[in-house]
């Protein structure tokens, strides 16, 4: 029993990565329809940000968690004015193959200066023991990680759903030209969301870079994985992509400790099935195509 | 009024998303002079792909036509059918795997063993693309991408088959007992191109045929050719496992003109490339696999041999230039150009 509840709580954690990366790829794609391939390297960034900060200037974990995301909110607004902006009337297509072009670089650049090896990085002080709780010992880090990713979500479901700011989001989303017609700029909107979506991929990586070993390559399997994330919730849903995020990394956590052979293949089986039963995805429209 | 707003519909409308298609290069000129020029590009690239290996390193050259063959198999549903499949690695590197095996341990001449490798991939696909053809445009990217992935991982566990980190060592590379083609990568070239000629002439007949106008017309208007009576997904799932056929022989070849794979030709990474190579060439025309695997490949080998180390760097800036100033490739452009010269009527599709 005491073993289930490590293993729910590992997943949990794993789950807390996916679901702050994968809301970032839905809200990204809600307003703007594209798909951002880069956000597995924008996610590696955010470590690798949190790592190199901790190394040269001494920044503490607890600032890295508040300023990496800024930071990444600037790439974000940089890229989407300087690319992502030209190839948004056109197929989607297009920005996905741009932003796998700049993953490429962004993995390459990264490698370059920083090496193949992980950097290092120190759990910080307070959460870097053992929590017990009914006789359980958990990682005080997992638990930090569940409890920070379902606030951060929680945070971005209020402000959707309840403050003005989220109301003229959706209903850009909803439709634009109607919400044009109301008198609201919704370009002005495209550049900080796209750079709010980038921000919550940083703060995943900053929240990894304890747990997780530190390369350029991290990002690579990670953002495949929150493609079947978002295939599994609906790639419109915000719902969908917080639910599924925490459920893939259950699936994984429990497939590491009871079939390790399939651990990683169990995902994608998972994916196969929402595809063949539900293809919208298990919160999605249907598609009236 | 906040009560009007239900909490549970933060969904995003996705529908319209699937109307639009990639850029298809415009069609050649009309008329005999599109005959005239058809014959002299065909006779330009046979004395090309016959003449690579006096211009260049024969293995290279070997490269060069192996990741031509496997654009054109990504061409074939990107610019043929307007699907993009971001998971074509899973074809070519598990068909390289089979090759492989089957050279090593039945030691059958190494046609047998590609087409051995070309019929597994081709298996693969059945499901994969059965699953995958639910989904249209951008989610269909995202799904093949997953399965390729899921091959990936299922490739790297079997280990005791596949050697897992240190991928198969050592493919023979058995023909007849006729030595030179063995042993000589300069012959071997000539005996191998035959395989990719083959490929390259399945696909232009596929393209050519009452099928392939088919596959154009699911393209460009889904809805229609299902109104026409065409079973839409049926064609898709055909298209999507020739394909995955015309992957697999490319990654065969290379496979057995190696004499080793690895799992590097089932990463993502690999599948992008080709995508790159298809889009760099230009989608919908055939020619523009060709001619990007040519210039990809050179260039990829400059860059190794010169020992720069920032390959992505350098695939990814000319990535980001070419979807952002050239979506119909170097082919498309330049039969854009001809296209003009010939037509003086503005092209409707600018």
């Amino acid at each position: 029993m005491s073993a289930f509840v490590q293993y729910t709580v590992q997943g949990l954690a794993a789950g807390g990565f996916y679901a702050l990366a994968a809301l970032g790829l839905a809200v990204i794609f809600g307003v703007l329809g594209v798909v951002n391939f880069s956000h597995g390297a924008c996610y590696m960034l955010g470590a690798v940000a949190a790592a190199v900060l901790l190394d040269v200037l001494h920044v503490h974990f607890w600032v890295a968690l508040a300023v990496v995301p800024i930071l990444l909110f600037l790439v974000g607004v940089l890229m989407e004015r300087l690319l992502i902006r030209w190839l948004l009337r056109l197929d989607p297509l297009y920005n996905f193959l741009l932003t796998f072009g700049l993953s490429l670089i962004l993995v390459d650049v990264v490698k370059r200066r920083y090496g193949v090896s992980g950097l290092p990085y120190e759990r910080p002080a307070g959460l870097d023991g053992q929590l017990h709780l009914g006789g359980i010992g958990l990682p005080t880090y997992s638990v930090f990680v569940c409890l920070l990713s379902l606030v951060v979500c929680g945070l971005v479901w209020v402000l959707l759903t309840k403050t003005r700011v989220g109301m003229i989001v959706r209903a850009s989303t909803e439709d634009a030209d109607r919400t044009r017609a109301l008198g609201i700029n919704v370009g002005r909107w495209v550049t900080p969301v796209f750079g709010f979506g980038i921000a919550l991929a940083g703060l995943a990586g900053v929240m990894a870079a304890p747990f997780r070993a530190i390369t350029a390559d991290m990002g690579g399997n990670f953002v495949i994985i929150l493609f079947a994330v978002v295939v599994i919730g609906g790639l419109g849903s915000i719902l969908g992509a917080v639910v599924a995020g925490f459920l893939v990394g259950l699936v994984e956590a429990y497939g590491q400790a009871y079939a390790p052979t399939f651990a990683q293949v169990a995902i994608f089986v998972l994916m196969a099935g929402v595809v063949l039963f539900r293809p919208a995805g298990l919160f999605g429209r249907d598609e009236s195509a | 009024m906040t009560q009007h707003v239900k909490s549970t519909s933060a969904t995003f409308d996705t529908g319209e998303l699937d109307r639009r298609g990639p850029e298809v290069a415009g069609p050649l000129p009309a008329g005999p002079a599109r005959s005239r020029l058809s014959w002299f590009m065909l006779a330009v690239g046979l004395i090309a792909a016959l003449a690579l290996p006096w211009i260049i390193y024969p293995p290279v050259a070997m490269d060069i036509a192996a990741w031509a063959l496997f654009a054109i198999s990504v061409d074939l549903l990107l610019g043929y059918t307007g699907l993009l499949s971001f998971g074509h690695a899973a074809f070519w590197g598990s068909s390289s795997y089979v090759t492989g095996l089957i050279a090593i341990h039945w030691g059958l001449p190494f046609p047998l063993a590609i087409l051995g490798g070309m019929l597994f991939a081709m298996a693969i696909a059945v499901p994969i693309g059965y699953l995958s053809v639910r989904r249209t445009g951008i989610y269909f990217a995202m799904v093949t991408l997953a399965f390729a992935q899921m091959v990936y991982f299922v490739a790297n566990q079997l280990s005791d088959l596949t050697g897992g980190e240190n991928g198969l060592q050592a493919i023979p590379r058995s023909f007849f007992g006729i030595d030179s083609v063995e042993n000589d990568s300069f012959t071997f070239y000539y005996a191998a191109i035959a395989l990719i000629l083959l490929g390259t002439w399945a696909a232009w007949r596929i393209v050519h045929s009452p099928f392939g106008r088919v596959l154009v017309a699911i393209r460009d208007n889904p809805a229609r050719a299902r109104a026409l009576g065409y079973d839409v997904d049926r064609y898709k799932i055909i298209v999507f496992v020739l394909s995955a056929g015309l992957a697999g022989l490319a990654g065969g070849v290379f496979a057995i003109s190696h004499g080793f794979t690895s799992l590097q030709e089932l990463e993502w990474t690999t599948s992008g490339k080709v995508v790159l190579i298809t889009v760099l060439g230009g989608i919908g025309t055939l020619w523009g696999g060709p001619l990007g695997a040519a210039i990809v490949v050179t260039l990829e080998d400059k860059l190794t041999s010169s020992g720069f180390e920032g390959t992505g760097i350098i695939l990814g800036s000319i990535f980001v230039v070419i979807v952002l100033l050239f979506r119909h490739g170097i082919w498309g452009t330049v039969a854009d150009l001809l296209h003009r010269r010939t037509d003086p009527r503005p092209n409707p599709g600018e």
